[in-house]
């Protein structure tokens, strides 16, 4: 049997060039394995949890420093698949990371989040500058016919974050006729407004470049008939969710 | 009351030097691009007739009117004007806005043809005097090119060559007209020319004429200033006469001259010196002075050459290059970005996107963050802005250095260089594997390393690259030697008289040789490297004509030390076989890696590669990677560029970069109640600016748009009449480009992030 090392990861790529998963350009490392199984997923090759690229944290440093300077603003983000299922090696990674001065960004769905976890996940957001944190849908019936799962672990998660104060961006794939209605952003703003940790509030247009993938793959697309929302949807939401929206001061930023 | 009034005296007050006077004097300006005013009534309207005389250029063909009979002289022509009335900074190179000059003496045949590409002729008797009466630098060069040279020359594994048309990438200092004033200009140049004494060498005698030609030229500068009414013998007092002023000395270079580029230098912080004290004075306000900027602008628009259709093959759209220099850093550390530098820009939204002036900054990550704000939200907007790296170019040329053309670097009016086109690598490298015979005509190009063809299953890397390091040899030779025949020519029948009398006497000379195909000879070597590369040879010619690859390799574009070093090696390879040879006047030899639209000849005329690439495709531009090869994304291709060193292509490395506006992050619009957060991409660009020239990146071309646009703009042209695209070292109207170029820049990499 294989031994369990922490600072060894199984990455699915690396964008070096990252321009949406936190402030400056990033990098950014995207883990193998999703426990979610969300039917927009535009990484749809990320699902699986076998073996596909092994890196050491000193690696993926290497590797990020060779491109350092373009990160002045920047930092590292992991994402995924879903980031925090390899947590053990997202804490050595960060924590590796802020000894060298580098920004840390965490984008999670909190897919594998438990309370027993808590001390683990304590000691990754020591090192955490920064949750990107994606809720698909706040109604909990929808999410599980969207997700496959209940979303009560991932507000859990929201609500954890919002009292140890991690800053945080809530992130929102905008998916039209699905998660789009008055209610259900309304619903959303309602719980948002609730926490005391947000720098942020991100509405992501769903769009439909993911497709190929689940058809290189061989599989069905499951939401065949979603469009992409239109700039008045998405202005909309954004009122929606944002208007005299009352940040946390980031001191980051 | 003194014309330097309220200008702190130093070393300059007493002897020339511009540099010691923008020291002492600039403000550096650290704010953003509020202060910024829009164009006067009185510009727009002059703007609009400008683009009503660009509509009819291109309805009549190119050219809207050309002189037949006036060979063109600082002197040649009238007055002109667009508005008489509203133009507040006047001078045309002939008589009439967009009106083409005849130049004769780069060649006459040269200019017949050019001529006669739009349909009008050279008068008869001046043909005569040019063929029969007065030589000129063509037949000059013709007259002495040996037989390898003419073979080398018609095979096009040299293309380009200055020896018909004006070399060019020589910038006159033109800011000594405005500070001195003409007479004392002359009468330092009396001295120096008092100071070329005995004993009488051939050095020395070509120097005093030199400096002679370049006193009368100075003469005839304040008479071009009578011709509109002004006395240049003075040093300007103003604002609008310092630009005025400055102006004039460019335009006596280009009504002299019709070189490839003719470059302006650095202006903007020179000028604002003006700018400020007069708005101190409350001789004019932002608006005013914004509008001296746009009407200077304008008049650089309008600069024209007529070409032939050879040379417009090579350098596509027109481009006259008159490269402005911005921003940079000084040795005191403060950066020469004062608030003429945001105007310079500004006036790409005051009057339109447009390829000329070449807009250059000397990019520098300590630039003020207003600056680089800007500058990035410019070439967002209009992608019409290239960078080059400060930080590189500074400690070889000083503070106060400017760009020639696309990316040569050198100190105004201290250096000028000997332009010298580019010899095509990936040609040599078919060379190298042939014995020296030309891969499409089969004949024997190359004698001194000629040899049997290569035989081999497979082909070997060391056999591959110890021939190709002799033909690279014999390149160098044969093309040193061909720009040695040019310049001693262009020196002696097309002399620069205004551009070098506004340097100093003792100018340091650098010989520029350039490098075609660099991506194509480093992924080639890789391939035969770490695939299997099969020589495909012709029965009939017994010639390798094509390759076949077993395998993967590495490709140049992806950070790929592997081959990366590969395209280091050669370029290091060629520079030290280039100073191996004596070249003219003692001058520095240097490379550049830089095609300008050549690529698209250089490719035409070359065979099938070993890295895969088909006979007549288009080559990469300048050093980028091949199209489609730098795969794993923009940071990448960036750093393999970034490789290539300095030092050893010391007259600039170009990269043309695409990328696509949503790549560079979400653009966040700002309306109604929603208060948004800084421009994403404006940031991202700058930090990608920054990395790139901190990764020791040389030059960068920055495109932001979508392929679409592109194809949208190729399919219905009416519709987009202004799009500006940065192609290799320039600007250029999309719709000015050939067909075969427009292709060639759609199949670009774009960037697109992820």
């Amino acid at each position: 049997m294989k031994v369990f090392d922490p600072r060894i990861g199984n990455v699915h790529s690396i964008e070096t060039f990252g321009a949406f998963d936190g402030p400056g350009i990033r990098y950014v490392l995207f883990l193998q394995g999703c426990p979610l199984r969300c039917k927009f997923c535009h990484n749809r090759d990320t699902w699986e949890t076998h073996e596909n690229k092994l890196m050491s944290v000193d690696e993926v440093l290497a590797d990020y420093n060779k491109y350092k300077n373009f990160y002045k603003k920047g930092g590292i983000t992991v994402s995924g698949g879903e980031a925090t299922l390899q947590i053990y090696f997202l804490i050595e990674l960060f924590k590796e990371a802020k000894k060298q001065g580098i920004h840390t960004c965490l984008d999670t769905s909190a897919g594998v989040f438990t309370e027993k976890m808590l001390p683990v996940y304590d000691e990754l957001l020591k090192y955490t500058d920064l949750v990107l944190l994606d809720i698909k849908h706040i109604d909990d019936e929808k999410h599980k016919w969207l997700v496959g799962v209940s979303n009560q672990k991932i507000l859990e998660f929201a609500n954890y974050l919002s009292n140890k104060k991690i800053p945080t961006i809530i992130r929102h794939v905008l998916l039209p006729e699905i998660n789009s209605q008055n209610e259900y952003l309304e619903r959303l703003r309602t719980f948002i407004d609730g926490l005391e940790n947000i720098v942020g509030i991100d509405v992501l247009p769903y769009h439909t470049k993911g497709i190929m993938k689940w058809k290189n793959m061989g599989l069905e697309y499951p939401l065949p008939d979603t469009k992409e929302p239109s700039k008045e949807l998405i202005k909309h939401a954004e009122m929606i969710l944002k208007k005299d929206f009352k940040y946390m001061e980031n001191k980051d930023k | 009351m003194s014309v330097w009034d309220g200008f702190k005296k130093g070393r300059w007050s007493e002897t020339i030097d511009v540099q010691d006077f923008i020291n002492k004097n600039y403000k550096e300006y650290r704010g953003d691009g509020d202060f910024l005013a829009p164009a006067t009534k009185a510009s727009t309207k002059l703007n609009q007739m400008f683009i009503d005389l660009l509509k009819l250029e291109k309805e009549k063909g190119g050219v809207i009117d050309l002189d037949t009979k006036v060979a063109s002289t600082i002197v040649s022509h009238g007055a002109g004007y667009l508005d008489k009335k509203l133009e507040k900074i006047v001078g045309l190179q002939t008589d009439a806005p967009l009106k083409r000059g005849f130049f004769p003496n780069g060649g006459i045949n040269v200019a017949v043809k050019a001529a006669e590409a739009y349909g009008y002729e050279i008068d008869k008797d001046v043909i005569e005097i040019y063929t029969k009466v007065r030589k000129t630098h063509n037949q000059g060069v013709f007259d002495v090119y040996t037989p390898e040279i003419r073979r080398a020359r018609s095979s096009h594994i040299v293309t380009g060559l200055p020896d018909g048309y004006g070399r060019g990438r020589i910038i006159g200092d033109y800011r000594r007209v405005a500070l001195y004033g003409v007479d004392f200009l002359i009468k330092e140049r009396m001295a120096d020319k008092e100071r070329i004494t005995f004993p009488m060498t051939e050095d020395r005698i070509r120097l005093r004429e030199e400096v002679t030609e370049q006193i009368n030229a100075l003469h005839e500068l304040i008479e071009l200033g009578k011709i509109y009414g002004y006395d240049l013998s003075k040093p300007a007092s103003t604002a609008a006469e310092a630009i005025q002023w400055l102006y004039f000395g460019y335009l006596a270079a280009v009504k002299e001259q019709n070189g490839a580029a003719m470059s302006l230098g650095r202006s903007s912080t020179f000028l604002d010196i003006y700018i400020e004290r007069d708005l101190e004075k409350g001789l004019i306000n932002e608006v005013e002075a914004q509008e001296l900027i746009d009407h200077f602008v304008m008049k650089l628009r309008m600069v024209r050459f007529a070409r032939t259709p050879e040379y417009n093959q090579l350098f596509t759209g027109d481009p006259t290059w008159v490269t402005e220099s911005i921003a940079g850093m000084n040795s005191d550390g403060r950066s020469f970005v004062t608030r003429t530098s945001f105007r310079y820009l500004q006036t790409l939204y005051n009057l339109g996107t447009s390829a000329e002036p070449n807009m250059t900054i000397l990019w520098s990550d300590r630039l003020p963050e207003g600056f680089k704000d800007f500058a990035a939200k410019v070439s967002i907007d209009t992608s019409s802005i290239q960078y080059e790296n400060d930080e590189l170019m500074r400690p070889k040329h000083g503070c106060d250095t400017a760009i020639a053309c696309c990316v040569s670097p050198m100190a105004v009016g201290k250096e000028m260089q000997f332009f010298g086109a580019r010899a095509n690598l990936a040609k040599a490298l078919l060379y190298a594997i042939n014995g020296g015979r030309d891969e499409i005509s089969g004949k024997q190009i190359f004698e001194k390393t000629k040899k049997d063809v290569i035989k081999a299953d497979v082909l070997n890397f060391d056999e591959v690259w110890d021939r190709f390091d002799k033909t690279m040899d014999e390149l160098a030779e044969v093309y040193v030697s061909a720009l040695n025949i040019i310049h001693y020519m262009h020196d002696k029948y097309s002399y620069e008289r205004i551009e070098m009398a506004l340097h100093d006497v003792d100018v340091v000379r650098t010989f520029a040789t350039g490098i075609a195909g660099l991506s194509v000879v480093a992924d080639s070597l890789s391939a035969i490297k770490y695939a299997k590369v099969v020589p495909v040879y012709d029965e009939k010619s017994g010639l390798v004509t094509d390759f076949e690859i077993v395998g993967d390799f590495p490709t140049y574009g992806n950070n790929d030390d592997r081959v990366d070093s590969l395209a280091v090696k050669v370029v290091d390879s060629f520079m030290e076989k280039i100073r191996s040879n004596k070249t003219y006047r003692d001058s520095i030899a240097t490379t550049s890696i830089l095609t300008i639209t050549s690529n698209v000849v250089y490719g035409k005329n070359t065979g099938n590669t070993p890295d895969g690439r088909r006979a007549g495709e288009a080559f990469a531009p300048g050093a980028n990677p091949m199209h489609g090869r730098d795969k794993s994304g923009a940071l990448k291709s960036l750093m393999s560029v970034a490789k290539i060193p300095f030092n050893n292509a010391r007259d600039g490395i170009s990269n043309t970069f695409t990328i696509i506006p949503q790549a560079l992050g979400k653009k966040i619009e700002v309306e109604g109640a929603i208060t948004l957060a800084e421009d994403i991409q404006v940031n991202n660009l700058v930090d990608m600016l920054d990395g790139y020239f901190k990764s020791n990146g040389y030059h960068l071309n920055v495109n932001v748009f979508t392929r679409e646009t592109l194809k949208a703009a190729y399919e219905n042209p009416e519709l987009y009449p202004n799009l500006t695209i940065r192609v290799s070292g320039y600007a250029v109207n999309f719709s000015n480009l050939t067909d075969e170029q427009k292709r060639e820049v759609m199949s670009r990499t774009f960037h697109e992030g992820f």
